[in-house]
């Protein structure tokens, strides 16, 4: 370690602005696809429209959850953690596998930034021409520039708080209020904070997000290992670097880095990815399809920069060699896991009854004698028809001989309606011991009789 | 109003929170300005070493995020000026829960108000016949009425069944209202010492009996108790058959609102009975209370 220089830094630092040159190539191209098929699923999903209703409908004033043919509940709240866990596992996976390739290609912060950046080249020009931009002084060119360039993520940023809000709120709706303004507070607010994150986010934080914000970022390095896929600089083949010889198309000094410095004017997040494997790298293989068309240009074959792991990098293994190691203990328990849960999940789904029933005995009185020295009892059923079809249902209770309902034994319920429905349980006289009897109160929808919830309850012979 | 019994515990939380906010701004400005000489290295150190080679590293925070922390102590400020927080003091906008509540219930009002205004101007039978406002009769009934006159508003012992045609104050539609809206409190003095012995009692229990031809009536004794009856008849009139506007029950049906034992009955004329129907009319507003009476009075009637 060199002794101390004299000069002092602080514990806060100002950003250092990024202006990512453009990259080109097949890790870029395949990024531009991530960013269509999700913005299509994100801003198309809304709109789509399945019998007669909003296909994704999140109804939070009614508690229904609308996906396309199926309605949850607040109760079906369960499948929102399975889905958590699906994720959770399904990240383990990716993660032990290929490294950050959900943060490179199909994270939001990423997907928002290249669009942004999409935008910020459009208007202002490639990196030289922006970083010179941002150096002039004020001038009425720039000022418009930079108008126009605020006013299309402005507009980008609104579309998108839009769509957000048309999710919880039927679109169409909410697309017929937007020429009155005629939004209800809570959408005012949604639409614009979601707005002005996706501004805010994508336009001004981008890496910074990343950096110092994101939580996944930071445990993803407890899921990597020697194996796992990293975007990596092939120091023993790119050292010693240099200026690029006319000749051989390699460095002067022998290694095949010409130092272009490509690699670190592509970098979204601003890192030299020749100093190894570094946390804020997102694993976004900018660098990649931009040493590969330097290495075209000065004739030498590619990845200089690649995708690979620790270990390939340390013992020069092959690719097909590192395809193997992907199947290693860990990423094979990974998968089952997810097989697990997601078996479970679908045949969850695929069995549930759309019905639901409480049974709710009065709690007032014991048991009442009616004529003839029979026994009531008074339940309160709560159902819910969690389909969006009415049914006629039939109630019917066994437990005890002679156990029948004293009333109307068929409910009518719409589609998805609550409805509580007080009912009269009556045992015959000598039915049943003094206290209580357990008894099962079974609904059965009349036109389908594979549609049917039972409960248990207690049926109380007072003394 | 203070929440506190001295005055000692809202200064010591004025004076707590206030050196809370302030020590915080004043450890962010120090730290802002603290300055460590830079050392070499893969990473920046702070220059502090320990053991011999164990040394601080200095990751500097993003600036933006530093004024981040300072929006906060703005944003604190500013909510403990405009919200309860600050020991006893309101707060600027006079917020509280029980405000929130009442401009709550004032949206749904204005919301379902006129609902329930338009079967306020229809005759009770006409809410009755209508399935909207039966649909609705029933849930207000299952929210505030079931818990004594049971789901199935068939009564308990001491509550009495409203799907029958024995009313205690009458069963037309607009005196439920009134019973609903205004309550009811029912009173059977103690007969004990009026009637005599026990042995009186038990007579006249008998008699009583005997008004709804039970068989567990006594001949003889019910002839000696009717002789004693006299004393009951300014409430339950000649013959048992009750008044309705004093709300004494009719003993010549089989309704029993507490039990139809001779020695139940013998209890009820001994000690006597005092029940009360509490009066929703404050609790629920009229308009409400005329769907309920409705859906009630449609327990007994047909609506059609």
């Amino acid at each position: 370690m060199n002794s101390p220089e004299p000069q002092v830094i602080r514990m806060y630092e100002a950003r250092q602005e990024i202006y990512p040159r453009e990259a080109k190539g097949r890790y870029a191209s395949l990024r531009w696809l991530c960013v269509w098929l999700t913005q299509l699923a994100f801003y198309g999903l809304p709109w789509l429209t399945w019998n007669g209703r909003q296909a994704v409908l999140f109804d939070l004033t009614t508690r229904k959850f609308y996906l396309f043919g199926l309605v949850l509940w607040p109760q079906d709240f369960i499948y929102l953690a399975a889905l958590l866990i699906i994720a959770a596992w399904l990240l383990f996976l990716v993660t032990a596998v290929a490294g950050r390739v959900w943060c490179g290609f199909a994270c939001p912060q990423t997907v928002y930034t290249e669009i942004f950046l999409w935008i910020e080249r459009k208007i202002e020009g490639p990196r030289s021409a922006r970083m010179a931009l941002a150096k002039q002084g004020p001038s009425l060119k720039k000022f418009s520039k930079r108008t126009a360039k605020h006013l299309a993520w402005g507009a980008v940023a609104l579309w998108t708080g839009f769509t957000f809000v048309g999710y919880f709120t039927p679109i169409k709706v909410l697309g017929a209020a937007t020429f009155t303004l005629a939004f209800g507070p809570w959408e005012w607010f949604w639409v614009l904070f979601y707005a002005f994150a996706t501004y805010g986010n994508a336009g001004w934080l981008r890496e910074q997000v990343c950096k110092y914000m994101c939580p996944y970022a930071r445990f993803q390095s407890s899921m990597f290992d020697r194996d796992t896929l990293i975007v990596t600089y092939d120091a023993r083949r790119g050292e010693p670097r240099g200026k690029v010889a006319k000749d051989t198309g390699k460095s002067v000094n022998g290694g095949s880095c010409i130092d272009c410095t490509m690699c670190v004017q592509v970098c979204p997040t601003g890192i030299d990815i020749r100093n190894g494997l570094q946390y804020e790298c997102i694993g976004c293989a900018a660098c990649v399809d931009a040493c590969n068309s330097v290495m075209d240009k000065v004739d030498q074959p590619r990845g200089l920069i690649r995708y690979s792991t620790d270990r390939a990098m340390a013992t020069g293994m092959s690719a097909q060699d590192i395809r193997r190691r992907a199947m290693r203990p860990r990423v094979l328990i990974y998968c089952a896991g997810l097989l697990i849960v997601i078996i479970a999940v679908a045949s969850s789904l695929a069995m549930r009854t759309p019905l639901k029933m409480d049974v709710i005995r009065d709690r007032g009185s014991m048991g009442r004698e009616v004529d003839g020295g029979a026994i009531e009892n008074v339940y309160r059923l709560q159902i819910m028809n969690t389909a969006e079809q009415g049914h006629r249902y039939r109630i019917t209770a066994q437990g005890l001989p002679g156990l029948a309902l004293a009333t109307a034994d068929e409910v009518t319920l719409e589609g998805t309606e609550t409805r509580a429905v007080p009912i009269r349980l009556r045992a015959p006289h000598g039915a049943g011991q003094t206290g209580s009897n357990k008894i099962t109160v079974q609904l059965t929808a009349v036109d389908d009789p594979a549609l049917t919830v039972s409960e248990t309850a207690v049926f109380i012979v007072p003394r | 109003m203070s929440d506190f019994t001295n005055n000692f515990w809202n200064l010591y939380i004025v004076v707590l929170t206030t050196l809370g906010v302030l020590g915080c701004a004043v450890l962010l400005y120090s730290q802002s300005k603290y300055k460590v000489a830079k050392h070499n290295g893969p990473v920046g150190t702070t220059g502090h070493v320990w053991d011999e080679d164990l040394t601080e590293l200095n990751t500097p925070m993003p600036r933006w995020w530093m004024w981040m922390f300072y929006l906060t102590i703005v944003f604190g400020i500013a909510y403990l000026f405009l919200y309860p927080g600050l020991g006893s003091y309101a707060g600027k906008l006079g917020w509280n829960s029980t405000k929130e509540y009442k401009a709550e219930l004032a949206k749904a009002d204005s919301e379902y108000g006129p609902l329930f205004e338009k079967y306020r101007q229809q005759d009770l039978k006409a809410v009755a016949a209508d399935p909207q406002a039966h649909a609705i009769g029933e849930r207000l009934f299952l929210t505030y009425c079931a818990q004594c006159h049971g789901s199935d508003a068939r009564g308990n012992k001491g509550f009495p069944n409203l799907t029958d045609k024995d009313w205690l104050h009458g069963g037309a539609p607009e005196t439920i209202k009134q019973t609903i809206m205004n309550g009811r409190h029912g009173v059977m003095p103690p007969m004990g010492a009026a009637l005599g012995s026990d042995k009186d009692i038990e007579n006249v229990a008998h008699y009583v009996l005997s008004l709804s031809g039970s068989a567990a009536s006594d001949p003889i004794k019910s002839v000696f108790g009717k002789s004693k009856f006299g004393a009951c008849m300014a409430c339950h009139s000649a013959g048992g058959v009750g008044n309705q506007a004093l709300g004494a029950p009719n003993l010549s049906d089989k309704t029993w609102l507490y039990g139809g034992s001779a020695e139940t009955i013998m209890e009820t004329i001994r000690k006597g009975r005092d029940n009360t129907m509490p009066a929703f009319g404050d609790f629920l507003g009229e308009s409400k209370v005329h769907v309920l009476s409705a859906y009630v009075w449609s327990l007994s009637n047909e609506t059609k």
